[in-house]
């Protein structure tokens, strides 16, 4: 698969609340193909302190406006410069990079579970496979009310979007697994989960526990992104593989949750 | 039209620029990005004898001006790399130079016998520095008497180009290069990483599973130039530099310090295209200041 490192254009950098920055960035090239659940790699500019690459979920891809967008949580000194970016100035991104979901077929039913910046690749994941209320349901966890991202509506004709959050201010109180609809999985045929660590293990449980075939996607430490540091080791069933070329998304069969 | 190409015994680079083992994968990643064949070299990831898993997650800590590693030799064993990925990579139109790692003199002995059958293996790198393993890798590099003896071995069974590649975690790194030039080494490529470590001091912990790791990137690059230049001055042989080399005036002070040639190592994982960029920028340099050979530029520093 081809890779690519290029300058895109910031078009658009809109906090969504108080710690998630939507940032969107335009190609002076017609984009290549970006499946859900891959990611880019992108320079911070103008931070000396920053050396390293920042991987980011590719969130709305338009290739006619010739765009990608990123959510960005600030946590530490390379989001934070990122969360900072002004209209108009030049991003290096590389991309796309890493092996996205495995696509739902027309007639499976699909949870995707997104908390924090993990709803990035499962929204793109719903519109790329062109899903419907009636086949795919999302669940998007968050601390409180404030940390759910606004204007994500319109996804709603891609699936049934249903919200949890810790306090309870917004959808049900708890944890994405305290979701009502974590008490029949079987009904779905796919689970698909981005977001913190042990949320995306308690979703794998469950999964497991139902029987239903479930993927996640990783976010370990990289330097590289694209294969050749091995720093961002996952310990699988095939041995340790690089997160970034054989991920980001692991079917939970082949972890050692 | 100004000449690039540089020789070290008998590999013949059409450029001085080469990738760093373990910075490069097997070339593959490289290609899924450009034509790897303009590169002077690619030096592929570290091989052991048997497959080795690597260190325990996390292996990496952003550090000022670099990176610490702790990867740990994670690679399939020798014989994957012949049956399986040297069938795939062998038609780049490239030097192919495959680093050497074992435990013990035996270990270093059996992956180069099986490394020196193959016929596009322009050369081996022979590693005596790597930081990060328990046994073997480092513990050779650091003393004279074990360099030598490793070295020597080597050049029995190994006729093609040896590069010799040493630690700079030493006290004098001179004397360890006499001791393997001594042995038959054909060039010396240094420095591998500096040992360092790093800690969260917010949970007190180690940023690495194993404490300590290898520092690179544009950090060590001072120290190593000087290394490389004071490597130049006290043997005969070719010098390979590297050490934090991000572009082309960097790579340029290597040359001009002594290097015959330079690897380019941490810079990859910021953009994989720098050793390109840093092959036009010497060409460009070259032309700049009206030399017409690379050679003119080689242990050129003006004092």
């Amino acid at each position: 698969m081809r890779k690519i490192v290029e300058n895109f254009t910031v078009i658009s950098n809109e906090a969504c609340n108080l710690t998630n920055f939507h940032i969107t960035l335009q190609s002076d090239h017609p984009l290549a193909e970006v499946f859900p659940g891959q990611f880019t790699n992108i320079e911070i500019p103008d931070n000396k302190d920053v050396f390293l690459r920042r991987p980011f979920s590719i969130f709305e891809v338009n290739n006619e406006n010739r765009t990608i967008s990123v959510l960005v949580k600030v946590l530490g000194r390379g989001s934070l410069t990122l969360s900072e970016v002004r209209t108009g100035s030049r991003l290096s991104l590389i991309y796309p990079l890493g092996k996205g979901f495995t696509l739902p077929a027309p007639d499976e039913r699909i949870l995707a579970v997104g908390g924090g910046s993990g709803v990035a690749p499962v929204l793109h994941l719903v519109r790329y496979a062109e899903a419907n209320p009636g086949s795919a349901d999302v669940i998007l966890g968050a601390k409180s009310e404030t940390e759910h991202l606004n204007a994500i509506d319109s996804y709603g004709k891609y699936a049934g979007l249903h919200y949890t959050t810790d306090d309870g201010t917004m959808g049900v109180k708890g944890l994405v697994t305290d979701h009502p609809l974590f008490g029949d999985l079987a009904r779905y045929d796919r689970i698909y989960a981005c977001g913190p660590l042990p949320m995306m293990k308690a979703v794998a449980r469950e999964a497991f526990r139902a029987g239903v075939s479930c993927e996640v996607s990783l976010e370990n430490l990289m330097a590289c992104g694209f294969g050749v540091c091995l720093c961002c080791i996952e310990p699988t069933v095939k041995g340790n593989l690089c997160v970034c070329t054989e991920g980001p998304v692991f079917n939970i069969n082949d972890l050692k949750w | 039209m100004v000449n690039l190409s540089v020789k070290i015994k008998d590999l013949a680079l059409k450029n001085p620029v080469m990738t760093a083992s373990g910075c490069s994968g097997f070339g593959e990643e490289l290609a899924d990005f450009y034509d790897v064949s303009q590169l002077g070299a690619i030096l592929l990831k570290g091989i052991t004898p048997r497959n080795r898993d690597g260190n325990l997650y996390p292996r990496m800590a952003e550090t000022a001006s670099g990176m610490l590693n702790a990867v740990g030799l994670q690679n399939k064993g020798v014989d994957y790399f012949i049956s399986e990925i040297y069938p795939r990579i062998k038609n780049y139109d490239t030097n192919l130079i495959v680093n050497v790692n074992g435990s013990t003199v035996e270990e270093y002995i059996e992956v180069t016998e099986k490394i020196n059958e193959l016929d596009r293996v322009t050369a081996m790198e022979l590693n005596i520095s790597c930081p990060n393993v328990k046994e073997g890798g480092m513990a050779f590099g650091v003393s004279c008497p074990s360099a030598e003896y490793v070295t020597r071995e080597i050049r029995k069974v190994y006729d093609k180009t040896l590069i010799v590649k040493l630690s700079p975690n030493v006290t004098d790194v001179t004397e360890i290069a006499k001791a393997v030039e001594a042995q038959g080494a054909d060039s010396v490529s240094l420095v591998n990483t500096f040992l360092g470590m790093a800690i969260d001091s917010e949970t007190r912990k180690p940023l690495l599973s194993t404490i300590t790791g290898g520092l690179s990137g544009p950090a060590i690059k001072p120290i190593a130039l000087r290394m490389v230049w004071q490597v130049s001055n006290a043997v005969k042989i070719p010098v390979i530099g590297l050490g934090g080399i991000m572009n082309a005036a960097d790579a340029i002070e290597f040359l001009l310090a002594g290097a015959s040639a330079v690897q380019v190592g941490t810079a990859i994982f910021k953009d994989p295209r720098i050793p390109l960029q840093i092959i036009d920028g010497i060409e460009n340099y070259l032309q700049r200041h009206h030399f017409n050979d690379i050679s003119q530029l080689i242990g050129g520093l003006q004092v």
